[in-house]
């Protein structure tokens, strides 16, 4: 036989393509459209189940197929995962119909994280548009956890109307987090929402900020992510303290199908976190 | 060569029933309708002995060539591709159970096969989707499993296509490594013969087994010849130089259009191109609504729905999905594997159905360069 690619003893046993089963304990509908699935971790390969803010799970609905989904729950918390679930195609309109008890596949963590670390010492600027919010949630509760560890922290946070905000109570408690500023716009107000209307980038004339100190997190649609990145550049930040967190459409999760190409990065396993330079200079071209 | 044996074509047929005797399943090159494809071989009658193929960019014929020739031809339509990465596999099946659900993982393949008639820039198919399907965390281990079973019989190219162009991929037409044997097929003056060489211990211990003669320095040149030859006749080329960075730098080129304006995005040319590896997933559940089964299917980028997210389609232009095809295969395949996705092998011309030339449109590109404007 000719020289076999790998040696025996070193191809995994666990198969990456298939979920591991998971009971959900409760369904909270975040909004009309939008709702968060706590549920029981399970051993993934054999081992509990952990991950890195920023990553992601396939989530498997049953005989219908899978959804890439950010992890929104706290890492320091092995005990339970949340998954915030926006309802729009077949998987996600099946997910959202399960209830507390029913069983789910999980495929994960997998992909790229926020930088935590290299924002140790630093001023933080989150920036998130609409169900963006997800995936920078774990990093938010990470930040607030480890509070005395980063300088000043900016969630801005832009979503269609108040309705379609996500985790109010959440956002409430950050804001009284000391030296942590919360502040959210809406694209369209209703009577009762007496806060700012219109874009997220909106938002910066109301900061300050140490930009040659300071890592900038941004999550929303690429649209919401490109005018944010730009203004953030503006604003004096390098592209090299700015991450963005990307998504493509996804089948595996690991680099093997090929559908979440994005110029030379996979976004499954290059990304979904990515520094700003990295893909930068496809962000500004059409259909890539 | 520095041990190479001649061995009669009876002895051809000797390899096989030896392979077949060691559980081997047998595939090579045979007749199916109006192609060679590589399928399932019993003996070697069932080679496409006495054809060869005629290729051109949008052609593929099957004419008569040399009455005794077995490897006359150039290339099957097909590629080994299918069976050390199936085009429909199950993954697993599930069912329900209540409220929990059972989860039943499909076995890896056990297929033991040997490759009868693999083509010099075919083994580097096969070593760029080894990289493909083993890099980094996740492997794809059922190609892992299926991959390290295999023995492969390589036959050098005596006939060089119009599609052909391994002489600039650097892959072909002589088979130089990953082979457990490498025959190159001799016809002369009323002689026919193979010269065999091994390629590894499992190689040599078979034509040890089979008892070929030593080849002469006489038969050694003829079969170096017949490479050379082959090499000599190949008119195709496609410049390499900078490629990667060219392809990158031209992401806005006017010939994307161009070609847009042509292809009709069918796939064909993902299909049959052995290094191409992209792949979806299919659901299905019985009438019963209780059982489930997941596959995962070859997908092509060329697809409508390849890069639908439930929020929109990311590429939605035939330009798009042209581009991202050529571009993944020359420049970004790079990037992710350190090779080329491309080795050569010319099977997107030929099954293009308008007869695209991935040669013609690089070279178009290179010929009016954005870097290259900017210079003049």
């Amino acid at each position: 036989m000719i020289e076999s690619p790998v040696a025996d003893n070193e191809i995994e046993a666990v198969n990456a393509m298939t979920p591991a089963l998971a009971a959900i304990r409760r369904v909270t509908w975040e909004t009309d459209d939008t709702f968060t699935l706590l549920i029981d971790p399970p051993l993934m390969n054999g081992r509990p189940f952990s991950f890195r803010p920023g990553q992601f799970n396939m989530v498997y609905a049953f005989g219908l197929g899978e959804s890439a989904i950010s992890i929104s729950s706290d890492p320091a918390k092995s005990n339970s995962l949340a998954h915030t679930i926006h309802r729009v195609g077949t998987v996600t309109s099946a997910l959202s119909r399960l209830r507390r008890g029913d069983t789910i596949g999980l495929r994960g963590p997998f992909g790229t994280a926020w930088p935590l670390e290299e924002a140790v010492g630093k001023d933080v600027c989150i920036a998130a548009g609409g169900i963006g919010l997800a995936p920078l949630r774990p990093v938010i509760y990470t930040l607030i956890s480890r509070r005395k560890e980063f300088g000043r922290i900016v969630i801005l946070y832009g979503a269609r109307s108040p309705l379609d905000l996500l985790y109010r109570v959440e956002l409430e408690e950050w804001s009284k987090v000391p030296n942590t500023e919360v502040i959210i716009t809406v694209d369209r107000g209703d009577s009762s929402w007496k806060g700012h209307i219109g874009v997220v980038t909106a938002l910066f004339s109301y900061i300050k900020m140490d930009s040659p100190s300071t890592i900038a997190m941004v999550c929303g649609p690429e649209i919401m992510m490109k005018y944010t990145y730009e203004e953030l550049e503006r604003r004096g930040l390098s592209q090299e303290q700015i991450y963005i967190s990307m998504e493509r459409n996804m089948k595996c999760g690991v680099g093997l199908c090929g559908h979440c190409q994005f110029g030379p990065r996979f976004i499954c396993k290059d990304g979904p976190v990515f520094r700003l330079p990295q893909v930068r200079h496809l962000l500004d071209k059409k259909e890539i | 060569m520095t041990s190479a044996f001649r061995m009669n074509p009876d002895g051809l047929q000797r390899l096989l029933a030896l392979l077949q005797q060691m559980d081997y399943e047998t595939i090579g090159p045979t007749m199916s309708g109006d192609a060679i494809t590589y399928d399932r071989i019993a003996s070697i009658s069932d080679l496409p002995v006495g054809w060869t193929d005629e290729q051109a960019p949008g052609i593929y014929r099957l004419v008569r060539g040399d009455d005794r020739e077995y490897f006359g031809y150039t290339l099957p339509a097909q590629s080994w591709k299918r069976f050390l990465y199936p085009p429909f596999r199950k993954l697993f099946s599930i069912k329900k159970n209540g409220k929990s659900l059972e989860l039943d993982e499909a076995e890896s393949g056990t297929a033991k096969y040997a490759f009868i008639g693999v083509r010099a820039c075919e083994l580097s198919a096969i070593s760029i989707q080894d990289k493909v399907f083993n890099l980094g965390e996740y492997r794809d281990d059922n190609y892992l499993s299926l991959r390290k079973k295999i023995f492969v019989v390589a036959v050098n190219c005596s006939h060089a296509g119009d599609n052909c162009f391994c002489t600039s991929m650097k892959t072909g037409p002589g088979a130089k490594h990953d082979f457990d044997i490498a025959l190159t097929e001799i016809l002369k003056e009323g002689d026919h013969y193979f010269i065999a060489e091994a390629g590894t211990e499992a190689g040599s211990a078979i034509i040890e087994m089979i008892g070929p003669g030593k080849a002469t320095d006489d038969e050694i040149a003829a079969a170096d010849n017949v490479v050379r030859e082959t090499a000599a006749h190949i008119t195709k080329s496609m410049d390499t130089r900078g490629l990667p960075e060219l392809l990158a730098d031209n992401l806005e080129h006017s010939q994307w259009e161009d070609v847009a304006k042509r292809c009709l995005t069918c796939g064909n040319c993902t299909m049959v191109c052995p290094t191409c590896f992209c792949s979806t997933v299919e659901d299905a559940t019985d009438l019963s609504g209780q059982v489930a089964e997941r596959f995962r299917r070859w997908d092509s980028c060329f697809t409508m729905d390849f890069a639908k997210v439930s929020g929109g389609n990311f590429r939605i232009s035939p330009k798009s999905r042209y581009r991202q095809w050529l571009t993944h295969k020359l420049s970004s395949w790079v990037d992710q594997f350190g090779v080329s996705g491309c080795v050569g092998c010319g099977r997107c011309i030929a099954w293009c159905p308008v007869g695209i030339d991935l040669t013609a449109e690089v070279k178009a590109i290179r010929g009016t360069s954005v870097k290259q404007e900017k210079e003049v």
